[in-house]
């Protein structure tokens, strides 16, 4: 077993490795859902509620992770790097997992900027919203590694993936929002969970027959 | 080979759906609460149970392509999916009139199987764009079939997810009980359930004959040039 994990870290490290020299994603996702809350804060009337704010944030949320999902296969595309990695010895699912660990820690660092951002413009940030974000990420990384693979094969590629992954992604919506305005988010978080595992579970499944020719 | 399956599916479908329909329109008694108009529950209901049966059909045959390997089963899924998408749309527009006469608007976020439809719809209707945004071959049908899968554990995840969200006014009458309707409105509902699913066969089975001519006139064509 650890022979698995020891491919998926050497993945994972290859993607933040890659990140770390091009700089290509993460600072356009931080700029991004910066520019996207000042963007909501002159679409909302001044006397906005905190739940419209709420809305808004984990709308800025959701469309961030696109951002940097649409970027999740473009450097295997570009380098043909994914024959390889199909061809390579190892499980072809420890590929998708280690994907989605390196787009889980683009979006937590998106996320460290994001969430204090919020705070400072709109409103303080509870522990709920904190956990559900992070419930929530799992459920994005899970599902659009995933379908970002189906998109870089496709011709439409960047157009396709968030036609793909909203429909998927209304769920964690309502279990992220539901977390931060409800007075019980212990349902919402919860439901959060259900949604990670169930998902998880499907993908690492299927990712097989995705990158099989 | 004459392929006699649709032609019987279709005598099915016209007698029941057309019996279902005139005995909904003239044997079964008024609604106590909503009257006349209550009867388009026994055209809109069969809508959407036969197009989450099309759905799980297509899911089934994405699953047995994945399992089996077999690529037959490719078109037979893509075409479940397409008959369930119709009956999708057909879903959301007899909801919405339905929730017209009822409630007095074309819309409410509050019915909860109206929302359900509009996502799936959304969902399915992106099936359709990867699907022709992939070259054809193994990798299309293979992305296809993974993607119809997660239509299936999408519905009761988001059916979940819409309870959560929503207050309750749209009527639940299927419990856990039993149904909530008199005998013979039960009967009628389900000839005209019966017929409905009758009528997604029909279609499934023409447009799978037809598809499938399609590929072995193109093979034809392939091997003469």
């Amino acid at each position: 077993m650890s022979g698995y994990f020891g491919d998926v870290a050497a993945l994972a490290r290859k993607d933040l490795l890659l990140e770390l020299r091009s700089r290509d994603t993460v600072p356009a996702m931080l700029l991004f859902v910066v520019a996207a809350l000042v963007v909501f804060h002159f679409a909302l009337p001044t006397d906005a509620s905190a739940r419209a704010t709420d809305g808004l944030l984990w709308i800025g949320l959701v469309f961030t992770a696109l951002l940097g999902l649409t970027r999740a296969f473009v450097a295997e595309r570009e380098g043909g790097v994914m024959d390889g990695l199909v061809l390579a010895t190892f499980d072809r699912s420890a590929i998708w997992l280690g994907k989605t660990l390196s787009v889980l820690a683009f979006l937590g660092l998106a996320e460290v900027v994001a969430l204090p951002a919020y705070a400072l413009f709109f409103r303080p940030i509870g522990w709920e919203l904190v956990v559900a974000v992070v419930l929530a990420d799992i459920g994005i990384a899970v599902v659009g590694t995933l379908l970002s693979a189906m998109a870089v094969v496709s011709r439409a590629r960047e157009l396709l993936l968030p036609l793909l992954f909203l429909p998927l992604g209304i769920p964690v919506i309502v279990g992220g929002v539901g977390a931060t305005v409800a007075d019980e988010p212990g349902r919402y978080l919860a439901f959060l969970a259900l949604y990670d595992l169930v998902f998880a579970i499907l993908s690492w499944a299927s990712f097989e027959y995705v990158v099989a020719e | 080979m004459r392929n006699s399956r649709p032609a019987l599916f279709a005598l099915a479908t016209l007698v029941l759906l057309g019996g279902g329909i005139a005995l909904a329109l003239f044997w079964v008694p008024d609604d106590a609460d909503q009257g006349f108009s209550q009867r388009i529950f026994y055209i809109h209901v069969p809508i959407a149970l036969t197009a989450y049966a099309c759905f799980g059909w297509g899911a089934w045959k994405a699953l047995r392509l994945l399992w089996l390997r077999d690529e037959r089963y490719d078109l037979e899924s893509y075409t479940a999916i397409h008959i369930g998408l119709i009956f999708g749309v057909l879903t959301l527009v007899t909801g919405s009139i339905w929730a017209r006469t009822s409630w007095g608007v074309w819309w409410t976020w509050s019915s909860r199987q109206l929302v359900m439809f509009l996502v799936l719809f959304l969902f399915y209707a992106a099936y359709f764009m990867l699907r022709y945004s992939v070259e054809p071959g193994r990798r299309r049908a293979n992305i296809s079939a993974v993607y119809a899968l997660f239509g299936v554990v999408l519905v009761p995840i988001s059916f979940l997810a819409i309870r959560l969200s929503s207050d309750l006014i749209h009527p639940v009458v299927l419990k856990k009980s039993g149904p909530d309707m008199a005998g013979s409105m039960f009967l009628v509902f389900c000839i005209c359930l019966v017929g409905m699913l009758s009528l997604a066969a029909t279609m499934y089975s023409i447009e799978l004959t037809g598809k499938r001519l399609d590929g072995h006139l193109r093979e034809l064509r392939e091997a003469l040039a």
